[in-house]
């Protein structure tokens, strides 16, 4: 498991990398989505793999802290996603007033002197 | 014991001073004057005071400990050397405040005047009682600071401009180097304080570092005392108002140099680096500078040359460093204030009452002006070293250590020969001044008739010149006491009783003088009428100039270097800098590998799942696919990108994170909705894009992909690193044991957000709205593309069907499903404490309600049955979650503490109410708003752009009608 996902988050990272460096701002855009899968992947990674045992816990009594997964990645994951998506929000309407604003969809507002 | 706070006020009525004269009106020429001569005056009263005790040999000490931690203490001290000092700048500084009351014309601003004189000669007291290094240097940099605005007064000149911004590079840097040097002395000798550093000599001058902190100090006194080569800031300094440079470059800022050279000499000379570095410096500008001298036309250029060269004489006595050495360091320190300071007032009538310092201009004003003219006269004898002055005695103490001081080196050797030859240039640069400006025709086509100034204005030079003269003839009874005094707090206690007189019989160094007079004069005589029709300089090395390797070194560094380093990382590419950014992120992921590879033991991997090994199959194709598709086929790339997301969500849920896979699936769902809406205002891609199978473009794909390949794969490596290392103990297992016990709650994730650490989600709902409000904000200026801005190609089509039609089936699917949500919403936050939910997945659940309206029929339609108003769930979310935190204040707890109990209601049974839920329905209230705001803010653009086609039309249509 570990490899496949590991793998997975490498494959996820390099092509939203590959999409970051590009000159369209849609490809940008798509290759931040990407990248932020990664990392969120990756930082919920961080916990370590637990299946069947979600940090719900029962009423009282002793808790056994090994038996669930780690939360706190999850709690950090959470709160970036949502963050993440208000991010896609604020550059998606960046690229569109910069699309209108400059005629372009290069990210630098010009396209590149040929 | 009154004195230690007297030396506090000495330091602080200055800077005070300097805060009230600020603030005066413009005109008011005499209050400012009369503000400022008082403070100085009473600075001088103080010294009075405090006389007898440092007479006595003892050194004053005012200290408040600040950071004692660091080292960092305000420590004032007064010794007999500081007391000569600040005797020197407050009493010269009341001569020119005087002076510079008749100076000023009426439309200057005179508050700016006085008040930069007086924080100057703040800081330079400072400077000068300093007892701590890190104060030292603060107080010296402060000084840099102020003599900038002081040369700079006349800010419309732009030679004022250029000079005090070169005087300012130049010895502001040369005050960083001052700041390393004495860190590195306070690391050496393990403490900060003045006296304690100055005691550990023997210790500094055998550590390792002691050529560094050498180097670094020197620097900084170098570039202040305006030696070569740093000496090119000095005469540009000249468009400075004449009582500025009277006063900077007579008793203060230039003076700070030597100050230092001779302050720390105990500590860091007496070795043969220190020797041959100050001493050959010294010599090197004390002959450099009257050689220039002779030739300047500009007669305040003359005399900051000179400045220089005397300078250079004082560093090199300061490089000697032997008792005498010293004494006369002090004593020249003391006569070169007086005499310079006379001749820059002098200069500075002159300047006033003809309008020109052209010497060739000048001639014969002795007629004109007898009184201004023997006064500048006796003070230019007192600079060439004319017997029964006082700059004669330094000078004869120069020589006689030039002759008699001898450690064997060739520097050693060669001092009374440099010594003398450039006196023979001091006394023909002198014998310039005062011949073409004073004798000769009387002077034709002059900008002003002159005339004797103003009575007060002469009498600042009046009392410098008697000075002159008191010191000379009777040096032994008025200064000599004094003098010993300083120099024996420089060398210690020890040092024997110098005698200052004016007759040491018929010995060599009197005989230097007198060649020197007798070959000045002689060579001023030979080459007046060629120096007077030359040029500005020497014959052939006038054109090599110091200033031209600034001006050069300035260009790079503020001008082609910088615009070079723009147009290589400049924000106007994002590409480059992306890609920087990339790249260092595989530089720390390496690093972050480097050092723990190795760490043993390792977890066996857990067993594969084929599932998850065929949904990550899918998954990594679509996001190839997507990084593949993105420029051409953009809503491929879309769809291909909700693949990706949709397999993360699915992993989310195997490895145990329902709360995770919850929210993922949702912002999913409004991600893809928030690009479809985007899609529509980009350019078509129809055609190919030019250039873009060029070889170039090529190249860059290909580099680009090797970089997000080795990315990828750093990636990869490090995720499965740490996944298979055992875990250590974290904060988490606290959080699982107390989520039930402290929290309330039975869901960890969920209680962590909104209880354990509620104040973070706070901060995130907040960056929500704020980020919402940006949208929204960016948005109401939106101007789409011109050729996006018509209806979509699909409307306009013939065969298209009225925009009813669309999606008919789902969009009554949709409406139905309306109440459903609302209902699925609620659950979700009703069970987020105890159960996979909360307000973030219920509110962006609400959210998806509300657009799937949207989405079913028409804005307008929506909009007419429904009023949703996002900006007050945002402030209703804000404010509830903001009260609860605040509401723990009430009871006493920090800001958000939170409260859990069940409560037993009839029929329900036991319902968790902890206050934590109320912050919950804060964050729901923001998401629902945010996210909605955001998405209908997009979506109405459509709508705009409707709006203004319609308003473009109208008049077309009109027009057309009309016709």
């Amino acid at each position: 498991m570990e490899i496949v996902l590991s793998a997975a988050i490498g494959i996820l990272a390099a092509s939203g990398a590959w999409l970051l460096m590009r000159p369209r701002t849609f490809q940008v855009i798509v290759g931040l989505c990407l990248l932020s899968y990664a990392v969120n992947l990756f930082i919920f990674a961080m916990g370590r793999l637990t299946v069947g045992a979600p940090a719900i816990m029962p009423k009282g009594g002793f808790v056994n802290p090994d038996a669930y997964a780690d939360p706190i990645p999850q709690a950090l994951v959470l709160t970036a996603i949502v963050i993440s998506f208000a991010t896609t929000a604020l550059f998606l309407v960046v690229m569109i007033a910069s699309r209108g604003f400059s005629g372009t969809d290069h990210v630098d507002g010009q396209e590149r002197n040929l | 014991m009154a004195e230690p706070n007297l030396i506090l006020l000495l330091v602080l009525l200055p800077f005070a001073g300097s805060v009230i004269a600020a603030t005066m009106p413009t005109g008011a020429r005499n209050g400012t004057a009369w503000l400022s001569g008082l403070i100085m005056f009473a600075g001088l009263l103080i010294l009075a005071a405090v006389h007898r005790p440092v007479a006595e040999g003892e050194v004053l000490r005012y200290a408040i400990s600040w950071v004692p931690s660091l080292g960092l203490d305000l420590v004032f001290r007064l010794d007999g050397f500081a007391w000569l000092f600040v005797t020197l700048v407050l009493g010269i500084g009341v001569l020119v405040v005087l002076y510079a009351r008749y100076y000023l014309a009426k439309s200057d601003p005179s508050p700016k005047f006085f008040a930069s004189i007086l924080a100057f000669a703040g800081a330079m007291v400072g400077l000068l009682t300093s007892g701590n290094l890190i104060m030292l240097v603060v107080f010296w940099e402060l000084t840099s600071l102020i003599s900038f605005l002081l040369i700079g007064y006349w800010q419309r000149s732009p030679a004022a401009r250029d000079g005090a911004r070169m005087a300012l590079v130049v010895t502001a840097a040369g005050g960083l180097c001052l700041l390393a040097a004495m860190l590195l002395l306070g690391q050496i000798a393990g403490t900060y304080d003045l006296d304690g550093v100055l005691a550990e000599g023997s210790q500094i001058r055998s550590h390792p570092l002691y050529g560094v902190t050498l180097a670094l100090f020197l620097i900084a006194a170098f570039t202040k005392s305006a030696q070569v080569p740093f000496h090119f800031w000095l005469p540009n300094a000249m468009a400075a108002p004449t009582p500025v440079s009277a006063f900077l470059h007579s008793a203060t800022m230039v003076k700070a140099g030597v100050f230092l050279l001779v302050r720390f000499s105990p500590a860091l000379g007496g070795t043969e680096a220190w020797f041959f570095t100050v001493t050959g410096i010294g010599m090197a500008t004390l002959l450099f500078g009257a050689v220039i001298a002779l030739f300047r036309h500009d007669l305040k250029g003359l005399l900051a040359y000179s400045t220089i060269s005397h300078l250079g004489l004082i560093t090199a006595l300061a490089g000697i460093g032997s008792n005498g050495a010293i004494v006369a360091a002090i004593f020249h320190i003391a006569n070169h204030a007086v005499f310079k300071a006379s001749l820059f007032m002098a200069a500075g009538i002159i300047d006033h009452e003809t309008g020109t310092r052209d010497m060739r201009r000048l001639s014969g004003l002795i007629r004109l002006m007898p009184a201004t003219g023997s006064l500048a006269i006796v003070a230019a004898f007192a600079m060439a070293g004319v017997p029964l002055l006082n700059g004669f005695l330094s000078k004869e103490m120069f020589f006689a250590e030039a002759v008699e001081w001898h450690n064997g080196t060739w520097l050693d050797d060669s001092l009374p020969y440099i010594a003398t030859l450039a006196s023979v240039f001091s006394v023909a640069y002198s014998m310039r001044f005062i011949m073409t400006v004073f004798f000769g025709p009387p002077p034709v086509d002059l900008p002003k008739t002159p005339h004797e100034p103003v009575t007060w204005m002469r009498r600042p030079v009046e009392l410098l010149v008697l000075i002159c003269l008191v010191v000379g003839i009777i040096p032994g009874l008025t200064l000599g006491p004094t003098l010993n005094m300083a120099a024996r707090s420089v060398l210690g206690a020890d040092m024997p009783y110098y005698s200052v007189a004016v007759w040491h019989g018929f010995n060599t160094p009197l005989i230097m003088s007198l060649i020197a007079m007798v070959l000045g004069a002689g060579l001023y005589l030979v080459f007046a009428r060629a120096i007077q029709n030359g040029p500005e300089g020497p014959p052939l090395v006038h054109r090599i100039q110091a200033q031209r390797f600034y001006e050069r070194v300035m260009l790079v560094a503020t001008w082609t270097g910088p615009r070079r380093l723009l147009r290589l990382v400049g924000p106007d590419r994002l590409q480059p800098q992306l890609r920087l950014i990339v790249l260092l992120a595989i530089a720390g992921t390496v690093y972050m590998m480097w050092g723990s590879a190795g760490t043993p033991p390792r977890l066996g991997p857990t067993e594969l799942n084929p599932g998850f090994l065929v949904m990550w199959i899918v998954g990594a194709s679509c996001a190839i696919a997507a990084a593949w598709q993105a420029k051409y086929h953009r809503f491929a790339a879309l769809v291909l990108l909700g693949g990706a997301g949709l397999v993360t969500c699915l992993t989310f849920a195997w490895f145990s994170a329902p709360d995770l896979a919850v929210t993922q699936l949702l912002v999913e769902i409004v991600t893809t909705v928030l690009l479809l809406l985007g899609l529509r205002w980009l350019p078509k891609r129809l055609a190919e894009i030019p250039g873009d199978q060029l070889r170039a473009a090529r190249i860059r794909r290909g580099r680009d992909l090797v970089i997000a390949l080795v990315f990828g794969a750093a990636m990869s490596a490090i995720a499965f690193m740490v996944m298979t290392r055992p875990q250590l103990a974290t904060v988490g297992d606290w959080f699982l044991r107390n989520a039930y016990s402290e929290g309330g709650g039975t869901n960890v994730v969920n209680v962590i957000l909104v209880d354990f650490r509620a104040f973070d989600t706070f901060g995130e709902i907040t960056v929500l709205v704020i980020v919402a409000l940006s949208v929204f904000a960016l948005l109401r200026r939106f101007r789409p593309a011109t050729e996006s801005a018509g209806p979509p190609e699909q409307q306009v089509a013939p065969e298209a069907r009225p925009l009813s039609d669309y999606m008919m089936v789902p969009a009554v699917i949709m409406q139905w499903m309306f109440p459903v949500m609302i209902v699925l919403s609620a659950y979700l936050f009703l069970r987020g404490h105890d159960l996979p939910g909360g307000g973030f997945s219920a509110g962006v659940t609400l959210a998806i309600a509300f657009l799937l309206q949207y989405l079913a029929t028409h804005v307008r339609l929506v909009e007419s049955q429904l009023t949703v108003l996002p900006a007050r769930w945002m402030g209703f979310g804000l404010l509830t979650a903001g009260g609860t935190g605040i509401g723990s204040w009430v009871f006493g707890y920090p800001f958000l503490t939170a409260h859990a109990q069940y409560v037993n209601l009839p029929l329900i049974g036991e319902v968790p109410a902890a206050t934590a839920m109320i912050f919950d329905l804060g964050v729901f209230g923001v998401v629902v708003g945010a996210t909605i705001l955001m998405l209908i803010a997009i979506a109405h653009q459509s709508l705009r752009s409707a709006r203004t086609r319609a308003h473009d039309e109208a008049p077309a249509r009109e027009q057309e009608e009309a016709a």
